[in-house]
């Protein structure tokens, strides 16, 4: 049925047609609305025989789902940056004892300098914990994601993580299609675990393993995630064929026949994208999009595919490895260099921290790549006089003070020099 | 239930083995040959293991309590680690260990599974060493008493982080000798700060049931175990367990260190329901803290050359305290 | 695709104001995206949120700059930041205030729109007459649905319905109604 409703808000609905037993609940902008939702239709009667669970933290939120999982109980929490950090030991454990929970991550910054808003830092951070991640483009594919993530996650045994643009799609209204109950209990059958804490049958789970078996254990997890790159195809293919709609599968291609110039993004900001392309398109330009959904596994395969027969290939990151540049670059740079003939790789940094990415900002990004192409990361939209000026003074004096308040600093000086050029 | 292995008694006609020549009211769960033997031998503790000791007890007496239908957590620790040597496992109940900091968390999921899945008469205890209880695990444990979930959370109080190589921990005693607080400098061993009593801390979380337990009275140990188990909601139970190779102790003093802190009073047990002491374990005449300490390489510089350390006086003073506040003496008759 | 800004403060319904507006469009059968400019939520802070509505599929997600209609909540806003930055030639301007856009130091703004497109409502007073509390943002959805046109007075009504229901959500069908009157009266005269 057709909703005008919170991104949040869809998801519970479609969280809660899961009929997850066990949810934990810690705050964290901006996924809260999420849980929020879900304790809701707990406390309505909609969503029956659930343990809403409100915890003291998202290390505990974790290792709630974890016991409930392991337990034999379907489990779900959601949480964003810092909560994602915070619970990180207990992300890798999910995955190394093959727990099948799902979580939703609210995308955003991590600090410092302390930011609540939507970029990739986040799903970056945790990218080899063994979790699966799937990338949402928009509202109605966070909303249907959950139910492919369920299905995929207790098939494998495998932690999913449903990766949701914070504020940009949490907070978003939008028309929403939110599944009936038999439809997604066709879809998703019922928990059956492969492992289980039961008396009747007594097993013990998270024993020591050494080093005689630690490569063995961690090589079965790395078959799981190859089998999981068949699976998410199938699982597209079906979820279509039920819903009449396209959620999930590795990654989805636009307007990508004769691209010379082939864009890859995940996230909300393909949206966007999008309506730069078919502009663009309109004006002739040879250029197409590559949606990345899933970043883990990494569909190496499918992206040199998609991507060999263009001649320039953009990479939006919506994240920063400060070290070495884009993650999702690094990775794409990998899949490409088996290529005979691969294409040029331009790499962008966008919309860190919640900046807006503009269509006119992306125009020539877009335009650039072509025709004036650039080494190393580029970070989209940078302030370089600000940074230039801070740069000037710190090079000057040893006790700078903090960079985050330099920043805010230079920023404020711009602001009045613009306000005084304007009035004068 | 299926049957658990069957308990093999090596040493009959001996009271090592639960007693089981002394009358069958005064017996322990041990004693009987259809106890759940949930530990079973040949796991990896130390010679004169308090944990291990402890540990045995206090499951089999829940299993007993709860008709077999029992889960473990396990906090990352000792216990963790000399059980499930796998393929091996000395464990004949469900079990299962996720983190070091997160075994009430878990239970608390392992308990909320049970109750939705239709299976609440599975009961579920946590276990851990007193590092992944008082410290790193202290936020869940907490979180775990505040919402009241059904789990008894069973803390072995060794005073120290013994697997990783006897580090200090909140629960080390004043003075003690650690790796991190080693017997050197002016003020050797561990400081004298404010103390971190968990079991107080869960008294004031007003949970149906809190305890403290010695491996030094088993018959006590079981009774609580049994008592908490017979409730519902949120429930603790720390074990004072002597470590040989942490405190410097021979191993068959195991028995005598737990005894003598408790009647000394630096070790009190007492039980308490609904945020009330209701019982303590009385002393007949308390014993000199120094007859406790001189048993033990760890405290070992404070009685360098024939001399008393003056902290020695300051370590009796919190016994003293102990002894006072909740009333250990017992009343002349 | 017809854009719309909503300017006013924390607390003042704005961020609803752009939800009922996106809820009207729906139920005509119209794609629409209500979103909020995103930040920690205080009372009496400067707050925008933004409304598409389009006949398609909305995938573009930046805020929006160039509005094709403006709605200004709460007035002592444009001595604070630049309210009206961004607005097309041909937009709409809607401002909540009893007093005129003279008096409101807007004849430069007005001189650059199309006659007739910048217009003041009194629905601080209209919803103090008919809510009993200082919420102006469902006289001024009833407003634009008399000035703009792009939902329909009866899509606002019940869009209003289903965000308030019950008694309060009749006292702001109420002000909405009587500032749609006030407009469309206007328009006429």
């Amino acid at each position: 049925m057709l909703h005008q409703i919170e991104g949040s808000k869809a998801m519970a609905r479609s969280i809660a047609l899961c009929r997850p037993q066990v949810v934990c609940a810690y705050p964290i902008t901006p996924q809260t609305h999420i849980v929020e939702g879900v304790g809701e239709l707990v406390r309505t009667g909609e969503l029956n025989d659930c343990e809403f669970i409100n915890v003291e933290s998202e290390f505990a939120a974790l290792s709630v789902a974890i016991g409930a999982s392991a337990a034999g109980a379907r489990a779900y929490t959601a949480t964003a940056s810092q909560g994602l950090l915070f619970m990180a030991e207990a992300v890798y454990n999910a995955a190394g004892l093959g727990l099948p929970i799902v979580m939703t991550l609210g995308n955003r910054a991590i600090g410092a300098p302390i930011n609540i808003w939507n970029d990739h830092s986040d799903a970056m951070a945790l990218r080899e914990s063994g979790w699966i991640q799937l990338f949402a483009e928009s509202n109605q594919e966070a909303a249907d994601l959950h139910i492919v993530a369920f299905r995929l996650a207790e098939e494998l045994s495998v932690p999913t993580m449903v990766c949701v643009d914070g504020f940009i799609l949490t907070h978003a209204v939008e028309r929403i299609d939110v599944p009936d109950q038999a439809a997604v209990d066709a879809f998703l059958p019922p928990y059956e675990p492969m492992q289980s804490l039961d008396p009747a049958d007594p097993i013990s789970i998270g024993a020591m393993v050494g080093p005689d078996a630690f490569t063995e254990v961690r090589y079965l997890q790395y078959f799981k995630q190859h089998t999981a790159l068949t699976l998410i195809e199938k699982f597209a293919t079906e979820f279509e064929q039920r819903f009449g709609r396209q959620a999930g599968g590795l990654l989805r291609t636009y307007e990508v026949e004769g691209a010379e110039t082939l864009i890859v993004a995940m996230g909300s900001i393909n949206g966007t994208i999008k309506d730069v392309i078919d502009e663009m398109r309109a004006d002739g330009v040879a250029i197409g999009l590559v949606t990345l959904i899933a970043f883990r596994p990494f569909p190496a395969d499918a992206l040199r595919q998609a991507l060999a027969r263009a001649r320039d290939v953009v990479v939006i990151d919506r994240a920063v490895d400060v070290g070495m540049g884009g993650p999702l670059a690094s990775n794409i740079a990998i899949a490409l260099r088996e290529l005979p003939d691969p294409p040029a790789m331009h790499s962008a940094i966008v919309g860190l921290g919640g900046r807006p990415t503009s269509k006119a900002s992306l125009h020539r990004l877009f335009r650039q790549a072509a025709i004036q192409p650039w080494e190393g990361p580029h970070f989209l939209d940078l302030n370089e006089k600000v940074v230039a000026r801070e740069l000037h003074r710190r090079g000057k004096t040893r006790r700078v003070g903090p960079a985050a308040e330099g920043i805010l600093k230079e920023l404020e000086k711009e602001r009045v020099e613009k306000l005084a050029e304007r009035t004068s | 239930m299926n049957e658990v292995q069957k308990l093999k008694f090596y040493q009959k006609g001996t009271l090592t083995v639960g007693n089981r020549l002394i009358d069958e009211r005064e017996r322990n769960v041990q004693a009987s040959l259809d106890r759940s033997n949930s530990l079973t031998s040949g796991h990896r503790a130390c010679q004169g293991c308090g944990e291990a000791l402890g540990a045995r007890y206090a499951i089999d007496a829940a299993m007993r309590a709860t008709n077999r239908n029992l889960i473990a957590v396990n906090a990352t620790g000792c216990l963790e680690v000399f059980t499930t040597p796998y393929p091996e496992t000395s464990w004949q109940i469900p079990w299962m260990h996720s983190l070091f900091g997160n075994a009430a968390a878990v239970a608390t999921g392992v308990a909320a599974a049970m109750r939705v899945l239709g299976r609440a008469e599975t009961r579920v205890v946590a276990q851990g060493g007193d590092g992944g209880t008082t410290d790193i695990g202290f936020g869940c444990l907490s979180g775990m008493f505040e919402r009241n979930d059904d789990v008894l959370y069973i803390c072995y109080d060794n005073e120290g982080y013994m697997n990783t190589g006897v580090q200090r921990s909140s629960a080390t005693p004043p003075a003690a000798r650690t790796a991190t607080t080693p017997a050197m400098g002016k003020e050797a061993g561990n400081v004298f700060g404010t103390g971190k009593f968990t079991p107080k801390i869960a008294v004031a979380h007003e949970i149906p049931y809190a305890a403290t337990a010695s491996v030094a009275d088993l018959h006590d140990l079981e009774a609580k175990v049994t008592k908490a188990m017979g409730l519902r909601g949120a429930r603790y139970i720390q074990i004072n367990v002597p470590c040989p190779l942490g405190w410097g102790a021979a191993s068959q003093d195991t028995i005598k260190l737990a005894r003598l802190a408790i009647e000394t009073g630096l070790y009190p047990i007492f039980e308490a329901e609904n945020g009330y002491v209701t019982r303590v374990r009385k002393i007949r005449r308390p014993t000199p803290v120094a007859e406790y300490l001189k048993l033990q390489r760890r405290f070992a510089h404070l009685f360098r050359d024939g001399v008393e350390d003056p902290r020695v006086a300051k370590l009796q003073a919190i016994a003293d305290r102990h002894i006072k506040d909740y009333g250990l003496l017992e009343e002349a008759a | 695709m017809f854009e719309v800004r909503i300017h006013g403060r924390g607390g003042q319904g704005v961020v609803t104001a752009a939800e009922m507006l996106s809820v009207a469009a729906f139920l005509e059968g119209k794609h629409a995206q209500a979103f909020p400019s995103f930040g920690s939520e205080r009372t009496g802070a400067p707050v925008v949120a933004f409304c598409r509505i389009s006949d398609r599929e909305i995938r573009l997600r930046e805020p929006i700059q160039n509005p094709d209609a403006l709605i200004v909540q709460d007035p002592t806003l444009f001595k604070a930041l630049d309210v009206t930055e961004g607005l097309k030639p041909d937009g709409y301007l809607i401002v909540n205030t009893a007093r005129s856009l003279s008096e409101m130091h807007l004849d430069e703004v007005v001189k650059r729109l199309p006659a007739g497109r910048a217009l003041t409502v009194p629905a601080t007073e209209l919803a103090m007459k008919f809510i009993n509390r200082p919420a102006p943002n469902t006289a001024l959805l009833g407003a634009f649905a008399a000035e703009v046109g792009v939902v329909s007075l009866n899509s606002v009504l019940e869009a209003i319905r289903r965000a308030f229901p019950g008694n309060v959500g009749e006292a702001n069908v109420e002000a909405a109604k009587a500032a749609h009157t006030l407009i469309a009266a206007n328009a006429a005269a």
